[in-house]
């Protein structure tokens, strides 16, 4: 055990803030509606902005007519596609590279005359009001050229297709392929036993409560921009691109923010909005996004095809096994082959094996942009490889869990690219934990030979995750502290609260490394690329394992200072003194000094020898950190009524230590709730005789309520992380990559259908009962 | 912000009446659930609005004393489904509307808005339909009350003359005594949905609860408008109460129905439920009307939950 786990883990006698269930430090200000927002922020005088979007899937704007809509009242400006300026943008909110070759793909431009998508951005509006700018928005008129458009990633890939951008012939935006071994000689070895299988995984979109929204205004001859997003300092960067101005003429301000999940994970509205305010002479202008506009012109997450071939020893071992698939990235790059990539990445190593080949494609296609959501290509590998698993155990005649604890991840792996480590046997220790709470092998016992039209039954998954970048980019995290009069500090990181309690592990950690109570640390939650420390943002699964580098090393330095301070105005050698609960206490004898405050106010009007105790570090962080865990579910099919309710669900995580177990668990559940939904009812349609979105609404996009919900269970192995300052490792993403998998072996062994697509809504059962004659 | 040209507030019918007159292209607002939608959606953008919303004399439930249960128009679902006369004499009703949405729209819609939209999908329509309910109608030249059936004349089209407004829903005595009813709607979640089918059936047995004396079988989605499955009420009449009889009368349900083909879900797929909610819904009717089924099919269909 390390000097800081013994410490956390309270054997040092102290008492602990981390590890402890606080109420978040937003709590009170959001239950009572008193946390500002961007919409609350922005001025009720401001001018509205708003996006007139392509009614057709693919072609060149020929014209637009704006004569009707200028004569409404009310209307300031209006800006086509043939107005903007030529700059193309990146909207990826992946850090800059400085090189080149690794930069985002920079294909968009603030309106289009070539349209790729059924909801592409043409034309915008700024008004006085909503009404007005909508009554605009309807009286424009565009003429269109129109073009062949494709919305399957195998017809996109033929020579044929209709061709989205010039640089990617067949539509291809990148290939890249894994080969380990010798796959096709280890297939020749006498005695396997072939497994294969196609899987497909739905478009879908994140359903944030809080559209995007920002507003901009200009203020001494600079942008300001506030918005709802994940990354502010990022944002800054691509409204610059963008506009072509200089970066430091962009100030972005984030508020609160309604939830993201990976959609404002990505330059949205941002620039469009910056650059309508610079036509208006710099008044306020707000582009608020509707749900439609969310559901179409923002992001969702990269339908895949997945094709998996496994041979198998008779042993249950794996001899070879290929993996091919194909990712749907709709018309622009956005984060690209990276979701891709990143699913591809996992296979190697979730079950290792000598011999893999391994293909994935990214490819554009005439449909809404897919870009980073929640889990990042994990969720779509692992309903494959988990789907596929449970079916390799059954050609196997093994029970499924046994076959992947004889297969999965074994301790002390150590991946080659990104270097990280499985420091425990996190998987099978989590796979053990489940199955007893969730009294799994009784159930699948008693479940095993049912008959009738109401059946249940019990399946289960694993996931493999990380949790930050590294080694892909260098991972950096920037902290300030500022120690006020009364001993509470202010701290700002570039790190952000989105929603998912960032602020609250926060404040715990630097409380902790100082030694104040936790009401006295404010965590400045807004993030204004002016004052807050540099920061890539949220992102990833990394927010408390970067932050807690440079937490941790500013309130060291921060200690460092003050304990100077007390032996300054006290004469007690530093090493005798410590902050414990907010006090310069010696620690040789207890004996309490002074308190924090007393210190503080004495340091900054002193006479003698004033100063401002404030602590600033930047860090780099080379390490990254697996997160495991994994699913158990029950579920009851009614056969002849088509449809499955998930009847129990418990997730078992081992995401190191917990920094706050409430906050864990929330956090737990909200990504359990999105993977419901992922497994058996959402699905964004589009028409494929125009390529128009068909239910682009909450209505009509069955998002699960609370009573499609059963009782949400989670569980925690706290394997201490090593690599991290305070042993805690992802735990944003990997709640969503596993029941969508664990629901269909669930579903499989109630009614013997093996399911291979989700959502598994009652359409698709419907279907697939009838072709097993069940109904 | 709602582009609304005007809105006019009536006080009483006579005055919702005269301003319908005096504004010939005004839509009526009563909860406003599904015209303010419309009105965002850009489809009536620009509209004049004659609001009932304070005609307090078009709210609750009454009994008449001819026996008719009389539901004022601008009754919303949840007051409805907690009235004791609803409760004593047509629960299925109250369940029914009780499925519409999630809280706030079943506090704020109201049962003569939902029937005047005219949609199929009205988790109300099709009990009313398979209750018999008579709709009342008020307009400059009096009040007048007409089936349910004629009231629906196409997919978003009632029968509402100009300047008329609904102002109740009658149900009679002889519609509703002696029978029981059950309503299944059938959505793709358990909340916050439009019902991709709805099956409302009540059955009156003969005294020894052997035969059904009489069944009236309604379904909303299996066609343009809310219907009756004529058909199978009239092969099912006299017929002993039998899940042989009750799977019988779902078969013969797909003679009735006409549901559509489109994205939302297949005609082949809205078939199937049609008759799987045909025999579930009888099969709980028949029980709330103190029978019970010899050879129960419930097992087989997987009873009455859906």
């Amino acid at each position: 055990m390390g000097k800081r786990e013994e410490e956390l883990r309270g054997e040092s006698g102290r008492e602990h803030v981390i590890g402890k269930s606080v109420n978040r430090v937003d709590a009170y200000e959001k239950v009572t509606g008193r946390a500002k927002y961007t919409d609350d922020l922005c001025g009720r005088s401001s001018y509205v902005a708003k996006v007139l979007h392509s009614t057709i899937a693919h072609g060149y704007v020929k014209s637009v007519d704006t004569s009707e809509a200028e004569k409404i009242p009310g209307v300031v400006k209006i800006v086509t596609c043939f107005d903007v300026p030529e700059n193309y943008f990146p909207t990826a909110g992946h850090p800059w590279s400085t090189q080149e070759a690794h930069q985002d793909v920079a294909d968009r431009l603030l309106l289009t005359r070539h349209v790729r998508y059924y909801g592409d951005d043409v034309a915008a509006v700024v008004a006085e009001d909503d009404v007005a700018a909508s009554r605009a928005l309807r009286a424009l008129r565009v003429e269109y050229e129109e073009l062949p458009f494709v919305l399957d990633v195998h017809k996109a890939m033929e020579d044929e297709a209709p061709q989205l951008h010039e640089k990617y012939p067949n539509n291809i935006l990148a290939h890249t392929s894994i080969r380990n071994g010798d796959y096709e000689n280890a297939i020749k070895e006498p005695g396997l036993t072939k497994v294969e299988g196609w899987y497909q995984t739905p478009t879908v979109q994140h359903c944030h409560i809080e559209n995007p929204v920002c507003y901009a205004y200009m203020e001494q001859g600079r942008i300001v921009v506030v918005t709802s997003t994940q990354l502010p300092h990022i944002c800054r960067r691509v409204v610059g691109q963008a506009l072509g101005i200089p970066w430091g003429q962009v100030r972005v301000i984030k508020p609160y923010i309604g939830g993201g999940f990976g959609n404002k994970q990505d330059i949205l509205y941002e620039p469009l909005c910056a650059y309508l305010c610079t036509q208006v002479g710099g008044r306020t202008v707000k582009l608020d996004t509707s749900r439609e506009e969310t559901f179409v012109s923002t992001r969702v997450r990269h339908a895949i095809h997945f094709h998996i071939i496994s041979y198998v020893r008779p042993d249950g071992t794996y001899a070879a096994r290929k993996f091919e698939s194909w990712s749907d990235q709709g018309a622009y790059a956005s984060h690209g082959h990276s979701i891709a990539a990143k699913g591809m990445g996992c296979f190697p190593q979730l079950y290792p094996c000598s011999n893999i080949e391994a293909d994935t494609y990214t490819v554009f296609t005439n449909k809404s942009v897919s870009g980073a959501m929640r889990g990042y290509g994990i969720p779509q590998a692992m309903f494959a490889v988990e789907s596929h698993t449970e079916d390799v155990a059954r050609a196997m005649g093994m029970d499924s869990y046994e076959f992947r604890m004889k297969n999965v991840i074994p301790k002390g792996f150590r991946d080659g690219f990104s270097k990280n480590v499985n420091y425990y046997d996190s998987i099978r220790e989590c796979m053990e934990k489940g199955k007893r709470e969730f009294d799994y092998e009784r159930r699948r016992r008693e479940y095993a030979h049912q008959t009738g039209p109401i059946r249940r039954g019990v399946g289960m998954a694993v996931f493999w995750y990380n949790t930050g970048v590294w080694p892909i980019s260098l991972e950096t995290s920037a902290c300030r502290m500022v120690l006020n009069q009364d001993g509470s500090i202010q701290v700002q990181v570039g790190e952000t609260e989105i929603g998912q309690g960032a602020d609250t592990v926060f404040a715990q950690m630097a409380a902790e490394t100082l030694g104040i109570p936790f009401e006295s640390v404010h965590v400045v939650s807004s993030q204004d690329t002016d004052v807050t420390p540099f920061g890539t943002g949220a992102y990833a699964s990394r927010q408390t394992y970067m932050a807690g580098f440079s937490i941790c090393q500013t309130a060291e330095l921060l200690k460092e200072k003050i304990l100077e301070t007390a032996h300054d105005l006290t004469g007690q050698i530093k090493e005798n003194i410590d902050i414990v609960n907010g006090n310069i206490v010696r620690i040789t004898d207890g004996n309490h000094l002074m308190t924090l405050g007393e210190l503080a106010t004495e340091k900054l009007y002193s006479l003698t020898d004033n100063g401002h105790l404030t602590a600033e570090k930047s860090c780099q962080i080379k390490t990254n950190a697996y997160s495991f865990g994994c699913t158990f579910a029950e579920v009851e099919v009614d056969i002849p009524g088509c449809r499955v309710q998930v009847t129990d669900l418990l997730n078992v995580h081992d995401c190191g230590k917990l920094i706050n177990p409430a906050l864990a668990r929330a956090q737990v559940h909200g990504g359990m709730s999105m993977a419901i939904g992922y497994a058996l009812s959402e699905k964004l349609l589009f028409d494929e005789k125009t390529g128009r979105p068909l239910n682009d609404n909450l209505l009509d996009y069955k998002l699960c309520t609370a009573m499609d919900h059963p009782d949400l269970k989670t569980s925690f192995i706290e394997n201490y992380e090593p690599t991290s300052a305070y042993g805690t490792k992802a735990l944003g993403e990997p709640p969503v990559c596993s029941p969508a998998p664990a629901i269909r072996n669930a579903v499989l062994q109630a009614t013997g259908t093996a399911l291979n697509e989700i959502p598994m809504r009652p359409h698709l059962l419907f279907e697939e009962f009838k072709k097993a004659g069940l109904i | 912000m709602y582009d609304i040209k005007a809105l006019y507030e009536a006080q009483s019918v006579a005055d919702a009446i005269r301003l319908l007159r005096e504004h010939p292209r005004a839509q009526i607002i009563a909860g406003g659930s599904d015209v303010l939608v419309q009105i965002r959606e850009g489809k009536r953008a620009g509209v004049e609005l004659v609001s009932i919303f304070s005609l307090d004399e078009l709210r609750g439930v009454n009994l008449e004393e001819d026996g008719t249960l009389r539901i004022g128009s601008l009754t919303s679902f949840s007051h409805i489904t907690k009235d004791p006369l609803i409760q004593k004499y047509i629960n299925v009703l109250g369940e029914a509307v009780d499925q519409v949405g999630g809280p706030q729209i079943r506090n704020i819609g109201t049962i003569g808005g939902n029937t005047c939209n005219g949609v199929t999908s009205a988790d109300s329509a099709s009990t009313l339909f398979a209750w018999d309910a008579v709709i009342e109608l008020t307009g400059p030249e009096g009040v007048r009350k007409i089936p349910i059936k004629d009231f629906y004349i196409r997919a978003g089209k009632v029968d509402l003359h100009p300047s008329e407004i609904q102002t109740g829903i009658l149900i009679r005595r002889e519609s509703y005594e002696g029978y029981a009813g059950h309503y299944i709607k059938y959505a793709m979640r358990n909340a916050m949905d439009i019902a991709t089918l709805g099956c409302s059936i009540n059955v009156k047995l003969s005294d020894d609860k052997k035969k059904f004396v009489d069944i009236r079988i309604a379904y909303g989605v299996a066609g343009p408008v809310p219907m009756r499955a004529v058909h199978a009420e009239a092969y099912g009449k006299g017929l002993p109460v039998s899940g042989e009889t009750i799977r019988k009368i779902g078969d013969t349900v797909s003679e009735d129905i006409m549901p559509r083909d489109s994205w939302r879900a297949s005609r082949a797929f809205r078939e199937h439920i049609s008759k799987v909610l045909c025999q579930r819904a009888l099969t709980e009717a028949v029980r709330r009307a103190g029978g019970t089924v010899p050879d129960d099919l419930s097992g087989e269909m997987g009873g009455a939950a859906l």
